[in-house]
């Protein structure tokens, strides 16, 4: 048996003929909550569709126990259905289920019911019967969650998920992952351009910056020694406030790294 | 027969209103169906496209003395796949193929159909491939028609789920194991079938008519993919026999100017789509908890 759920050895990753990822290396433990971490365009959706397959490396393997269709969860960063799409919140998460399958959806106990829990898991019942379009982003978020999560996959990827979401919103979406990595076992990959919302409650970071990725715990990635030799120029870690900044210095930035209630992370 | 006696004598006996009333029938379910997936996949101006694809091929095929179904068909295939071939890589761009689809095909109508009309055969030739011929259908029509719908209802109750799916997010089949391509093969297909038959019934221009209006109107009513096919079929049924009847009787309504069976059927469509959802929409949402 494979020890981690997801290794990734060396990959190189393009889009359109230009290299976006080149040799990054990382690997997830079953059940952790993984933060995939860098600003936009850095390649955070590229890599998530390398793992998930749906984009061709050129390099590298990606290997570990959740490989293949049965073992992967995924919730895309965005997408744009049609408003009047004729889908209850409800039917999404079924079509998670049995969506790939054909033949005619006969009623089926088991499918009612695994619905219904993953509809309850992510607190989802108040809207279940509601059509998708009639649906905040937040409630979207969580009705796809619900359906990445209803066939039980292994690894569940997130693009973005807190993206346009409020801190209330944010807080009970990073509660409910957090708690069915916890209680089912799911390596959890989630990915952010801002690290706070999940710097609390993540057990690994996963940083891509200039092509490359710095992978660890938290305290051991967000440091200015760390992101520095990722970037390949110096970059502070500033904790304002309880809040993390990262800044590359020289630039222009409303927070001096001297002042009192600044803490530089080295 | 009380039930049946506000029909004008003799009109269930005709055998051209029978084969309009199957054709109609085939025509509405069909369009339903593939309309609701034409809609929800935002492709209802492909759709549109095809039907003018459509018709080159109905007009060749009368100019070569052929059925016209079996022109419209092939039409709507080959500017179907030969959409699908062009790659895409936002959806805006669907548009901008399709835009040019349509002109082509209707350009090469325009050419088809003035051959015809200039060799002296069939000056009625562009009104039928048009605007339909729904009442001067011939017998052998009605067997390639349920073949037609038959085919199309398969592949509906083969591949719902994986369409509707993949009209959510292509990415999505694909990472549960499936196959958006297949998916669209299978969507054209229904969509040139569906195109075909009603272009026999309200013809290749109007056809558009037939497959998003009861479609669209169904889409506003209910939130549940298999209700939402179910009553568009519905509604273009009624459409479409509400249609033949109103044609049939405005021959009396008008003295002897009886308005074509393509208006009529067009004019319920857009009827039932400007009063029901205001009307029901309200109704048939589901009640809210919490
Ligand atoms: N379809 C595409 N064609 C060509 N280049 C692309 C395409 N998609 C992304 N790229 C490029 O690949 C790089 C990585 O993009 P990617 O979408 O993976 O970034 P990201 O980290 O997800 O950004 P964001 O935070 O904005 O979502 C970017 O430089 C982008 O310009
Ligand atoms: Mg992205």
């Amino acid at each position: 048996m494979d020890q981690d759920a997801l290794r990734v050895d060396g990959l190189f990753l393009s889009r359109s003929g230009r290299t976006v990822l080149s040799g990054v290396s990382f690997a997830l433990a079953p059940g952790s909550f993984c933060g995939l971490i860098g600003v936009n365009g850095s390649g955070k959706t590229t890599l998530i569709r390398a793992l998930l397959g749906l984009l061709p490396a050129d390099a590298g393997g990606i290997e570990g126990a959740a490989r293949g269709h049965r073992a992967l969860g995924y919730v895309p960063q965005k997408i744009d259905a049609d408003p009047y799409m004729p889908l209850r919140a409800r039917d999404v998460v079924a079509l998670g289920f049995d969506g790939h399958r054909y033949g005619l959806p006969l009623p089926s106990r088991r499918r009612r019911d695994r619905v219904a829990a993953m509809l309850a898991a992510v607190g989802a019942d108040a809207f279940a019967d509601r059509r998708l379009g009639d649906l905040s982003g937040g409630q979207q978020q969580r009705i796809f969650i619900a359906h990445a999560l209803v066939r039980e996959p292994q690894l569940l990827l997130l693009d973005e998920p807190l993206a346009n979401l409020d801190m209330p919103s944010i807080a009970g979406i990073v509660s409910v992952l957090k708690r069915i990595a916890r209680e089912s076992g799911v390596t959890v990959l989630i990915s952010s351009h801002d690290v706070n919302p999940l710097v609390g409650a993540l057990d690994r970071v996963i940083y891509l910056a200039g092509g490359g990725a710095v992978s660890g715990r938290p305290d051991e990635v967000l440091r200015s020694g760390v992101l520095s030799r990722l970037y390949g120029h110096h970059i502070d870690v500033l904790r304002v406030h309880g809040r993390l900044v990262i800044v590359p210095a020289g630039e222009t930035h409303p927070i001096a790294p001297d002042e009192p209630h600044v803490e530089r992370l080295e | 027969m009380t039930l049946l006696s506000f029909l004008p004598a003799g009109f269930l006996d005709s055998g051209p209103v029978q084969r309009a009333l199957v054709t109609g029938a085939v025509a509405a379910v069909i369009s339903a169906i593939a309309g609701v997936l034409t809609l929800i996949r935002g492709q209802s101006f492909a759709g549109h496209a095809l039907t003018d694809v459509s018709a080159a091929g109905g007009a060749a095929a009368v100019l070569f003395g052929a059925g016209p179904l079996a022109g419209f068909l092939a039409g709507a295939l080959v500017g179907g796949f030969g959409m699908e071939t062009v790659e895409l890589r936002r959806r805006s761009e669907r548009d901008l193929v399709a835009g040019i689809m349509l002109g082509l095909g209707l350009g090469v109508s325009a050419l088809i159909l003035g051959r015809i009309v200039s060799s002296g055969s069939n000056g009625g030739a562009p009104v039928t491939i048009l605007f339909g011929s729904l009442f001067i259908l011939p017998p052998g029509v009605i067997l390639p028609v349920s073949i037609c719908g038959a085919v199309a209802v398969v592949l509906a109750a083969l591949f719902t789920r994986p369409l509707l799916l993949a009209a959510l997010d292509p990415d999505l089949l694909t990472v549960q194991g499936g196959s958006p391509r297949l998916m669209r093969l299978v969507h054209l297909t229904m969509l040139a079938l569906a195109v075909a038959v009603s272009s026999l019934t309200v013809g290749a221009i109007l056809s558009t008519a037939f497959l998003i209006g009861p479609a669209a109107t169904a889409t506003r009513l209910s939130a549940r993919p298999g209700r939402t096919m179910a009553l568009a079929a519905i509604l273009g049924l009624i459409a479409g026999w509400g249609g033949i009847l109103m044609s049939y009787k405005s021959y009396d309504w008008t003295d002897g100017h009886a308005w074509p069976v393509s208006f009529c059927i067009v004019a319920l469509i857009v009827a039932a789509h400007l009063l029901l959802p205001p009307v029901f929409g309200r109704l048939l949402k589901p009640r809210q908890k919490g």
